[in-house]
């Protein structure tokens, strides 16, 4: 997938998860990103209720102009899936050509934990997303995250693992990411990042 | 220079440059960062208030001491503000008054999705509506200057889709410092004291206003047609325009950045273009009615729904089943089946829980209110049986009350809510002789919309301290004998306090007590379950809390997502959740 950056005009990111795991801090780094090489980027994300623990998804978009700040249907290029229920969820966004970087994480929904559903097995979801035709990448980036201290920096090690897909200097990505996280905890963050670009994309 | 902007972080710099020095607002989303953002910029006022009303009263006091203010609020909260609104409209104002106004297509976080276009139309004032951030930016501006042209209140009209949707801004040089004097209060009765005598001499001026404002409408920049193909003519503003410019790239537009008053000459022009006019826009056919009114021929809300808000996938295959486009007709994204969903929940920890889950077991009929609370409605709770806007629910208890039920009525107000509109129904009850009982939930902030200080927080949006209302104290003030504060984690007291107010023939409050867990970031090692103590009777698990979960023969407890608030602990009949001994770990 290398050198994908010059070919494509476009880019459309899907961030998916659970609200309060940090979708809306990775998707701010991917636009900050797309600026910084000079695309026109637009994202939309969510605030309010769902916030409380409910299902999740930012939108990032890189082109040379952006009007909808929306993905459409089937046009994601990438997924970045925070947990992996919040990976299927989404299908109607993907098609052949999406790569699905996926967070080998679960977070049980209410239905679930009272034993009135069944959370799908992992073949299952990898299923649903092969069949809309997309590429499936696991990635232990909670297990990477809880290794370096603290589980909210699982969006940072897929952050990572993405960036291996694009040719712009690996600084862009470091300076996007320092630029928005906090001082004090900018190197926990790079080392995450850095975590991320160790899996095979 | 360029940065990333929300089109809310991209109004309150646009208010910044434009030299609004107050602003005033109460939370709600999708509005809430408008006042939050504005508030961090050197030399200006901000405040929370304690409701839209009074804040749209502070910035109108503002401008009409000659300054330039700000009022946020989202769709609802302009109900709330409405009886100012329509009479400023009348006053005008000596500074400027830009009203920012959030709308909620698809209820993303709201109890109805009204479409406020309206309140410009039926209160007579000019309303722009950006398309992204940087026209936000440059909106807010224009907002102003159109405010001080014609002495009008400007609502500048935003959606979900425009206020948390991020895109760049060119940023500007900081506006000039300047000094102001203090000046002389103008005192001008027949234009700001609004008796019958005076308002009927404004409304004529109203009226010619509003003319004069739909010939600038012809000649603003807001507003522009975009020549293209003879065969469609697109109108849309706001967020709809950049859906529309996807899905139709090649016709002819014309762009409105004022939703009110509408330029007809411009919507002629557009006609004489083109084969077909379409109108885009979410919601009600606010834009089609006009172009109808002018008698040309439209498409608009037979073509694209009034329900819910649009994307470019939506309004392609609208496009295409109306044939306005070539396209699959009918085609529909193929979407995930059948996976569990995932509904927002009270998070672990909340302190609200406990006296959901007492109401559930006493079986109370609950009169609810709206905040994160509201989630007490959500199973295995299901402890709420009503939610209609915010302070509802203690004049909704009261007419219950009137009318005999069988059931323990009850109304349950959050504590940012019970500030907001609350206090008037509360004095009600005492008024008319009423008996019912009402529990606020005092977690001392506004935990919905993001942890935004109230009347009882202690501390001001700018960090000053202040006193922190007490509920208890001004419930006693106003006339009630039987008050209670109680600490929602003594379970048992709980049950009894509540049982106590049920037994009551007087009217009754308990507040109960204890911060916002998300907001102190409390967290004690998690409990953990003795499987053998365990008898599987389901208690733990009725309390809805996440990082429970059922497995086989007992349950576990996810010590990552636990906050150790051990309330599962005190409704376990058996004993079976002990707190984890130091060895055991847990995060601190
Ligand atoms: C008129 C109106 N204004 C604002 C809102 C947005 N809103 C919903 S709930 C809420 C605050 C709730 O705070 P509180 O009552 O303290 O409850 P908590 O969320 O802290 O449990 C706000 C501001 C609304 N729905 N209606």
């Amino acid at each position: 997938m290398k050198g994908v950056a010059n070919i494509k005009r476009k880019y459309d990111f899907l961030f998916t998860g659970v609200g309060g795991q940090g979708t809306i801090l990775a998707s701010d780094i991917v636009s900050e990103v797309g600026m910084r090489c000079g695309y026109d980027v637009k994202k939309s994300e969510v605030h309010g209720m769902s916030q409380r623990g409910g299902a999740v998804e930012s939108h990032v978009r890189w082109g040379e102009k952006v009007y909808s700040p929306l993905i459409e249907e089937g046009e994601a290029d990438f997924l970045l899936a925070f947990e992996m229920l919040e990976a299927a969820r989404w299908t109607q966004f993907v098609s052949a050509g999406t790569v699905a970087l996926v967070n080998r994480h679960r977070i049980l929904p209410p239905t679930v934990y009272l034993g009135q559903a069944k959370y799908p097995e992992e073949k299952e979801i990898e299923d649903i997303l092969t069949g809309a035709g997309s590429k499936v990448v696991w990635i232990e980036g909670t297990a990477r995250a809880v290794e370096l201290g603290n589980p909210a920096l699982a969006g940072v090690v897929l952050l990572g693992t993405l960036s291996k897909y694009f040719d712009e200097p690996l600084d862009v990505w470091e300076n996007s990411l320092m630029n928005l996280v906090p001082e004090k905890f900018r190197d926990l963050n790079i080392k995450a990042f850095h975590a991320g670009r160790e899996f095979q994309g | 220079m360029n940065k990333i902007m929300s089109g809310n972080e991209a109004i309150a710099y646009g208010a910044y440059l434009a030299g609004i020095k107050v602003g005033a607002g109460y939370p709600g989303t999708p509005s809430t960062e408008v006042m939050e953002s504005f508030s961090r910029y050197p030399g200006v006022y901000a405040e929370w208030s304690p409701n839209e009303k009074v804040a749209l009263e502070v910035a109108i006091g503002a401008a009409y001491a000659g300054g330039r203010a700000l009022a946020t609020m989202k769709h609802v909260g302009l109900n709330v503000a409405a009886d100012p609104l329509f009479t400023v409209s009348y006053t005008g104002i000596k500074g400027a008054l830009v009203i920012v106004d959030a709308d909620d297509p698809s209820l993303h976080s709201s109890q109805n999705e009204q479409d406020n276009r309206h309140y410009a139309k039926a209160a007579k004032i000019a309303m722009l509506e950006p398309a992204d951030s940087e026209e936000a930016k440059q909106f807010v501006k224009i907002a102003v200057e159109i405010s001080e042209t014609f002495d009008t209140p400007v609502i500048l009209r935003s959606t979900t889709r425009l206020s948390h949707s991020r895109c760049i801004v060119k940023l500007e040089d900081e506006p000039a410092a300047v000094e102001i004097e203090p000046a002389a209060y103008e005192r001008n009765a027949p234009k700001y004291v609004m008796v019958p005598a005076h308002a009927r001499q404004r409304h004529p001026v109203v009226e010619e206003r509003l003319k004069k404002l739909a010939e600038y409408a012809e000649t603003t920049p807001v507003n522009y047609i975009e020549p293209g193909s003879g065969d469609l003519g697109i109108i849309a503003s706001g967020v709809s325009y950049q859906y529309a410019k996807e899905v139709f790239p090649g016709a002819t537009f014309l762009k409105l950045g004022m939703a009110y008053p509408m330029p007809e000459k411009l919507i002629r022009d557009l006609a004489g273009r083109v084969k077909q006019v379409v109108v885009v826009e979410e919601l009600d056919p606010f834009i089609e009615e006009h172009v109808r009114l002018l008698g040309i021929p439209v498409k608009g809300k037979d073509v694209f729904p009034n329900i819910g808000e649009f994307s470019q996938g939506r309004v392609r295959r609208c496009a295409a089943a109306a044939g306005l486009i070539p396209g699959k007709i009918g085609a529909q994204p193929v979407q995930s089946q059948q996976l569990p969903v995932r509904p927002p929940m009270l998070c672990p920890g909340c302190a609200h829980r406990p006296i959901f889950y007492a109401l559930q077991r006493l079986r109370a009929a609950v009169f609810g209110d709206i905040g994160c609370y509201t989630l007490g409605a959500a199973p295995p709770l299901a402890a709420m049986h009503t939610c209609l806007c915010m302070g509802a629910s203690i004049g909704n208890v009261h007419g219950a009350d009137r009318v005999k039920v069988k059931d323990r009525t009850v109304a349950v107000i959050g504590d940012s809510t019970f500030f907001h509109s609350g206090i008037t129904p509360l004095i009600n009850l005492i008024a008319n002789g009423g008996n019912s009982t009402v529990i606020v939930l005092d977690n001392r902030i506004t935990a919905m919309t993001g942890h935004q200080p109230h009347p009882g927080t202690g501390r001001t949006l700018m960090g000053k301290k202040v006193p922190d209302i007490s509920i208890e104290a001004l419930a006693r003030a106003v006339g009630f004998n039987k008050v209670d504060v109680i600490s929602p984690y003594d379970f048992k007291n709980v049950l009894e306090t509540i049982k106590d107010h049920f037994q009551s023939r007087e009217p009754s409050l308990i507040v109960s007590q204890y911060p916002c867990v998300l907001n102190i970031r409390e967290r004690k090692p998690s409990p953990v379950v003795d499987q053998d103590a365990c008898n599987e009777c389901g208690n733990c698990l009725r309390i809805g809390c996440s990082p429970m979960a059922k497995v086989d023969g007992g349950v576990t407890i996810d010590p990552a997502l636990c906050t150790g608030c051990g309330f599962c602990a005190s409704v376990c009949g058996r004993g079976a959740i002990k707190a984890r001994t130091n060895e055991g770990g847990g995060e601190h």
